[in-house]
């Protein structure tokens, strides 16, 4: 996962409100009329597109529909969907609080190490969250280098607790928020900016007048990406929250489990899963699904 | 220019496929070749799932296996043995398997996958505690106090059936704070520190040396689980398989697994 391809155009060309959507792609795929594709690439397209859907296919046509709700009511599912929601949405606003400041101070100061800080902060993207799980065991577990002193001086121990499944998640989501944010600050125009400091108004004023709703949409973007992530977090989780229904067992645990026990569960709870990702998806329609205009 | 990179693109993308696929076939191939020979010495890459309590026992039964068939390979997937039922029945490519329970080994016979399983050993409970005990874990009774942080298998996993056994027998109610996919995930949480307490196998705690302290669950409450083993009727290498079968049944295979901490059936 790399930084979201930055717009250098600004968003909305004046004219594009009077555009048709059909027009407006018209224009951005470069205005001609579209030529059959080269063999040589449409093959391994449609190869692409084939394993990509192929997969999603198979839950759909092995779905045990007629027992859907009998199934689902009888397995944890409630229990681990209502833990997912309010974890990762717990996680996404923490990750707001303090990672839309982290994106401004990326994207707007100067400081020695500047670099080094960005790469420590995105190294989540990358890092396998399993190895994140290890490391936050080690930092906030009960003999952790942080975590013991939790349990001496204040008696609390975080690990197996709905607060580790929160953090586990805001660990691995957080990045996807900061990377979008700090993308869309980088490409807003500095002029509004300038012109409201100029007319005598204080930072903070600025960043919560102007700076936040210049970038509102990659702000929502980012929020949604997060909280999508949070959602679908698995290794980390089970590493540094274990596994215990309605406690730290969340939708993606279940449905790991289920697929020993129970596999027509798994794949109902795969199917939620799902739905839910797609709901995602559609509410961020405009970014993805018009192509290009991540931001 | 960008057209000629579009194109070597799409050409390596389909090289890679193609090395993917070829991959799989050189299996198969060297499987023909292998089961079609007559030669009795057997040769070839053996691949043995086996539960996770069997890691260190079986480690060392498969270099000694190697050491007497030079030319086979033996490779090991260790995991709760419920986890290996589902890649077994969903096709996983592996010669022989390893239950720690009979019953996770007769849902792999139910679906085809094995016949005629031996009990190669039997294992008992125990509890594995830090060797700073910081819950003072005396017995089964100090489980059952909330003050006590305990981590047990999953109830689908032999080892965690078999601590819900040893409860029952017991009379004592025990809330864990999580229930890990594994024997050895319970073991690594107890040997962390993280909690007090897990409920492993006798073997489980000889194996982890100093790293854990044992207590002991009286003989008359608790759980003794059965280990099968069977060669898969998919083997690529039948003939390693069933040898390798033999070599774990044999004196040689009870000596190590009776040095592990395993009881003979």
């Amino acid at each position: 996962m790399t930084a979201p391809p930055v717009d250098r155009v600004p968003r909305r060309p004046p004219s594009s409100s009077t555009l048709s959507r059909r027009e407006r792609e018209r224009r951005a795929t470069g205005g001609g009329a579209r030529r059959s594709a080269p063999a040589a690439l449409l093959v391994p397209a449609v190869v692409a597109i084939a394993f990509l859907v192929i997969p999603l296919a198979g839950l759909l046509l092995r779905a045990p529909w007629g027992d859907a709700w009998t199934i689902l009511h009888g397995s944890q599912a409630g229990e681990a969907l209502k833990l997912s929601l309010w974890t990762s949405t717990v996680a996404t606003a923490i990750s707001l609080v303090v990672g839309v400041p982290l994106a401004w101070l990326l994207a707007r100061t100067e400081f020695p190490g500047l670099r080094l800080v960005r790469a420590l902060v995105t190294l989540p993207l990358v890092l396998p969250p399993v190895v994140g799980g290890v490391a936050l065991l080690l930092a906030f577990g009960r003999n952790g280098f942080l975590g013991q002193y939790l349990d001496q001086w204040f008696g609390i121990t975080i690990p197996f607790s709905p607060a580790a499944v929160v953090m586990a998640e805001t660990f691995v989501a957080m990045p996807f928020l900061v990377v979008t944010v700090e993308g869309a600050l980088r490409s807003a125009d500095r002029g509004f900016e300038e012109a409201a400091a100029t007319l005598g108004a204080p930072r903070m004023v600025v960043f919560r007048r102007v700076t936040l709703p210049l970038v509102a949409p990659s702000l929502v973007a980012g929020a949604v990406l997060c909280w999508a992530r949070a959602l679908g977090e698995f290794g980390a989780t089970i590493t540094f929250a274990g596994s215990f229904p309605g406690r730290t067992q969340t939708m993606p645990i279940a449905v790991y489990y289920a697929l020993e026990t129970d596999p027509d569960a798994a794949i109902l709870l795969s199917l939620v899963l799902l739905l839910v990702s797609v709901v995602v998806l559609v509410a961020l329609r405009d970014r993805w699904l018009r192509g290009g205009a991540v931001g | 220019m960008r057209r000629i990179a579009l194109v070597t693109l799409a050409g390596l993308l389909g090289l890679g496929l193609a090395a993917c696929g070829s991959d799989s076939g050189s299996g198969t191939g060297t499987a023909a070749a292998s089961s079609a020979s007559t030669s009795p010495s057997i040769s070839g890459d053996l691949t043995v799932l086996a539960a996770a309590s069997l890691t260190e026992s079986f480690t060392t039964l498969g270099q000694q296996f190697e050491a007497a068939h030079p030319g086979v390979t033996v490779t090991f997937g260790f995991a709760a043995s419920s986890a290996l039922v589902s890649q077994i029945t969903s096709g996983a490519p592996a010669d022989v398997f390893a239950s720690a329970s009979t019953k996770n080994m007769d849902t792999v016979v139910a679906a085809g996958a094995a016949a005629d399983p031996t009990v190669f050993a039997e294992n008992t409970m125990e509890i594995a505690v830090p060797p700073s005990n910081p819950g003072t874990v005396t017995g089964l009774d100090s489980l059952a106090s909330s003050a006590v942080t305990t981590a047990l298998c999953q109830p689908q996993v032999p080892c965690g059936a078999a601590a819900e056994k040893v409860f029952s027998n017991a009379g004592v109610t025990v809330k864990p704070v999580t229930l890990e996919p594994d024997v050895k995930s319970v073991l690594s949480k107890v040997q962390l520190g993280e909690v007090d307490a897990g409920v492993v196998y006798v073997t489980d705690v000889l194996a982890a040396g100093d790293k854990v302290v044992g207590v002991e669950i009286p003989a008359d409450v608790n759980a003794s689980t059965s280990y099968p083993i069977a060669a898969l009727t998919r083997s690529s290498n039948a003939a390693a398989a069933a040898a390798f079968v033999d070599y774990v049944l044999s004196p040689a295979g009870a000596t190590v697994l009776t040095a592990a901490g395993f009881q003979q059936p």
